[in-house]
């Protein structure tokens, strides 16, 4: 009896994405189609489908294919998973024409503020990801992919890379622990990958190991833009060696915490109060300033609940961190407002800069406030302040000259 | 042996028939192009002396109050739809037709909902020939599928006062569901186990049918207060257990969107609307029930608070979104047309400042003057939209005729015109080249919001204007429409469509602006 593979998501509730069922035999290639979206793109399925096979080299078998409006970028990558799955031997890639708004690239000193988690294996929360405006948007491929989906998923986010508007979100991928890590980043790092976070990070050799995979990937693909780590703390062990991890590598930008696994790792649970994680997340922050890099804090997971968001982003203002992770759309915003500098902050920053252009008029080394002497470091992050202020809209880009 | 029809071409460039339903049409003519002449339709004279002394109407059943009415072969039997997807009356009036044995009726309801389903089989054996009114659900399917015997022919609330006004559809029997009613027939939609708030779409009805039916589950002696319908218009009054259910009064439409998306839509809808200089003191607004309509209201409301700005009327369909609005002296009024929620019921039964409306205060394009052009902003839905502006709410790109018109082109004449619509659902674009059924004409629509943009009507130039430094993301319908369509994979195929016509979209002055044709299978 011959085996029928399967690719995409299970049920009958499913939106924006599709299944493929495909069931290798010796007789030439046929291709079945159902689709929500029949009466206007039945043509363009059966030609996708058609293309993505023959790119496979796949000219058997017989193949279902259940639409549920997926664009084309997905249908392409389960047909690739379903594919590779009856016939692992496949190596052949099919990518989705790279667009020029999926080109653009990041800075290491840039806000990170909110960084969005989608669970890899749901394109169709991607979609729309961008317009929401969180500073980095993370494909996740670990935690919130099922084991059995990790192929799926890998190929759904490379795709997704090559073809989605991000709309200026940084783009990041968490990648999967160890080897499946290693597959990870051969799939993704051709693709405009701006920050790979490296989870359950705990010794140095890690990030060094990670980092010695992308230069040679980057190097062979001739890619010249760099792309920046992020390791994730998430257990006692990697909190304590939070300054080696941090120093490991010239491209690391930040640390971040990773709150549930390093509770449950320390033996206890999470509180909102969060006195257990006290130590860490101070270590953290202290670990990432030493290395000159950003502290970046755990993910706020109880979507409902803003009030309890918004006071945990001003204790985790307070204790230093630059942002915070978030897993839905409508906590960007109040994360946003809550790292907001408040007034008193702003005017200084306004003082320090209305003096260092001053003083820069004048051609003089030293910027003064009053009698106080400035140090550079104070006018980078008053400047700081000052591009947060006018980012929320607390600061119009004329301030200079309107009083 | 299907019906042949005559087609013409219509000032909107569509080819639409010449006779519906055994009536001549005129095409359309322009957004202002058709003033018919002559005198508005009228009633039979009556004598109060042919009525009970004792203004006792009660009749032992609805089967009964059909006999009385003269039910026979042929007649038009309307209802409204204030009670939704709730309505109890409907279903049995046709099947008291059908026990009758009588055949080929019009059934002229201002909405059909799924719960009328049941109808189908009444449609099968010929007891109603077909329905002129919104279609909604598995009617809607029904009809698509070409097996109605007449025409479906889509009408707005206003384009359905101005039929009966001007004589295209003569009403025989008006069935009239009302909540609590007295033995006179006078009745109300504010209270009573099946309160709906308001009985405005059945007015015309009980004012120019034959015949008029009330049917109630809550009699009370009279007088019954307020009398939103008349008892003088009255022929009799039915008792039913149960006419209506009050869980199912209450559509889905008024859950307020979760979907981010749409949030995002509404919020950049309501900045606009600030941004256009449109929110400002004595201004007035519409908002619709659908999800992102309500979420709107809820955005402006917070930035007219923080503006310390006031509205003088707000329009409904209400909901506790506006009834609160009222409630914290943020509108004077609520001109209410159909209450959505039991907040509304209650506001409405409360409140001095929350008016029941009709379409004819409302809506009527044989009124001298309606508040719809008096609107500062309205913002409604649209399944899809073209380059030109022109907008459909009936029909999907796929060809199949899904929704009614309701007040929506009556609503267009606003002096500004916001779409606020995703920019594509599932594959499908929601910006094309040309709308599969205009219902809309382009010059009316001034503005579309999507979350990849804001296009406005060049016809527009005010609010272009006006808008040019709010910030606001500005830019093309043509722009919106290439990012979605190199998103979705290039530009749809058409659907197949017969040359069989399915139904028909009335413009709001009686005219035939659009035809929806079968879908080849």
């Amino acid at each position: 009896m011959t085996k029928m593979f399967q690719a995409g998501p299970p049920g009958k509730t499913i939106k924006s994405d599709c299944q493929v069922f495909y069931t290798p035999s010796s007789k030439p290639l046929q291709i079945e189609i159902e689709s929500k979206v029949q009466v206007l793109f039945s043509d363009a399925i059966r030609k996708l489908a058609e293309n993505t096979f023959a790119e496979l080299g796949v000219k058997t078998g017989s193949v279902q294919i259940n639409d549920f409006g997926a664009l084309p970028f997905v249908m392409m990558a389960q047909i690739e998973t379903v594919v590779k799955r009856a016939h692992p031997e496949i190596t052949a890639d099919v990518l989705p024409e790279f667009k020029d708004h999926a080109r653009y690239s990041t800075s290491s000193v840039r806000f990170r503020r909110s960084r969005l988690y989608l669970p890899g294996n749901q394109p169709k929360l991607f979609l729309n990801a961008g317009i929401h405006k969180p500073d980095c948007i993370i494909l996740d491929l670990e935690d919130s992919v099922p084991p059995a989906e990790k192929d799926a998923a890998r190929t759904i986010v490379r795709n997704s890379l090559r073809v989605l508007d991000f709309f200026g979100s940084e783009r990041l991928v968490r990648i999967n622990q160890g080897e499946l890590g290693m597959q990870d980043l051969e799939a993704i790092i051709p693709h405009n990958v701006h920050v790979v976070l490296l989870p359950k990070a705990e010794t140095a050799e890690q990030v060094i190991a990670m980092d010695k995979k992308v230069q040679e990937i980057l190097h062979r693909e001739g890619i010249t833009s760099p792309v920046y780590f992020m390791p994730i703390l998430e257990s006692a062990l990697g909190v304590l060696n939070a300054r080696e991890i941090a120093m490991a590598s010239k491209f690391n930008i930040a640390l971040a915490m990773g709150l549930e696994d390093y509770t449950a790792d320390i033996g206890t649970q999470r509180t909102l109060e969060g006195r257990e994680s006290f130590f860490a997340r101070s270590m953290l922050v202290n670990a990432a300033r030493a290395a000159g890099i950003q502290a970046i804090d755990t993910v706020f997971s109880d979507v409902g609940n803003e009030a309890a968001l918004r006071q945990t982003v001003r204790e985790t203002k307070a204790l230093g961190f630059d942002g915070m992770g978030c897993i839905h759309p409508r906590q960007i915003k109040p994360i946003h407002e809550e790292f907001a500098p408040g007034e008193v902050e702003i005017n200084k920053a306004k003082r320090i800069i209305l003096a260092a252009d001053e003083a820069e008029a004048k051609g003089l080394g030293v910027v003064a406030v009053g009698s106080k002497m400035i140090d550079p470091p104070v006018v980078k992050r008053a400047e700081r302040t000052i591009r947060m202020a006018m980012d929320i809209g607390l600061l119009g880009e004329n301030w200079k000259t309107k009083v | 042996m299907k019906k042949k029809y005559e087609f013409v071409k219509n000032a909107a460039g569509r080819q639409v028939p010449t006779e519906v339903n055994g009536k001549k049409q005129t095409p359309f003519q322009g957004v202002h192009g058709y003033k018919p002449q002559g005198n508005k339709a009228t009633q039979a004279i009556s004598s109060c002396s042919d009525y009970p002394m004792d203004g006792n109407k009660v009749v032992g059943s609805i089967k009964e109050a059909l006999e009385k009415a003269g039910l026979k072969d042929g007649m038009t039997i309307s209802s409204h739809h204030h009670f939704r997807n709730g309505d109890l009356v409907m279903n049995d009036v046709f099947n008291a037709a059908s026990d009758l044995d009588v055949k080929g009726l019009m059934w002229f309801p201002s909405a059909a909902f799924p719960c009328h389903e049941p109808m189908i089989k009444h449609l099968d054996s010929g007891v109603i020939h077909h329905i002129e009114g919104s279609l909604n659900g598995p009617l809607g399917k029904y009809a698509s599928e070409g097996k109605m015997d007449g025409l479906a022919v889509l009408r707005s609330h206003g384009g359905r006062w101005q039929a009966v006004q001007d004589g295209d559809v003569h009403i025989d029997i008006a069935v009239i569901a009302a909540p609590t009613a007295d033995p006179l027939g006078n009745a109300t939609g504010d209270r009573g186990p099946s309160a709906c708030g308001l009985l405005g779409f059945g007015l015309a009805d009980s004012m120019y049918a034959d015949k008029v039916i009330v049917v109630t589950d809550n009699l009370v002696p009279f007088p019954c207060i307020p009398w939103q319908i008349q008892g003088q218009n009255v022929d009799y009054v039915v008792v039913l257990d149960k006419v209506g259910e009050p869980e199912k009064i209450v559509s889905g439409t008024t859950q307020l969107t979760k979907s981010p998306d749409r949030l995002y839509i509404a919020e950049l809808t309501a900045k606009f609307v600030r941004a256009a200089g449109i929110m400002k003191d004595g201004f007035s607004f519409q908002g619709g029930a659908g999800g992102t309509s309500l979420a709107f209201a809820i955005y402006l409301k917070d930035m007219m608070k923080e503006a310390g700005v006031k509205a003088r009327f707000v329009r409904g369909g209400s909901t506790k979104y506006l009834v609160e609005m009222l409630e914290e002296g943020l509108t004077d009024y609520i001109l209410d047309g159909q209450t959505f929620d039991l907040e509304g019921v209650r506001s409405m039964r409360e409140n001095d400042g929350h008016v029941n409306t009709s379409p004819f205060t409302s809506y009527n394009w044989h009124g001298k003057g309606n508040f719809a052009s008096m609107v500062d902003v309205v913002v409604l839905g649209a399944t899809e939209v073209d380059v030109n502006f022109n907008a459909n709410v009936v029909t999907h790109s796929d060809g199949q005729m899904l929704h009614g018109i309701g007040g929506w082109q009556n609503c267009l004449f606003s002096k500004c015109t916001i779409l606020p619509i995703p920019a594509f659902r599932d594959r499908i674009p929601v910006i094309v080249d040309e709308v599969t059924t205009i219902v809309g004409p382009g010059e009316l629509i001034d503005v579309i919001v999507t979350e990849r943009g804001i296009a406005i009507n060049p016809l527009r130039k005010d609010l272009i204007e006006a808008t040019k430094d709010s910030g606001l993301p500005i830019r093309t319908i043509q722009e919106l429409k290439a990012e979605i369509d190199e998103l979705i994979g290039g530009v749809p195929q058409k659907p197949n469509l017969t040359d069989e016509p399915i139904g028909v979209v009335k413009w709001v002055d009686g005219t035939v602006i659009d035809t929806i044709f079968k879908i080849e299978n």
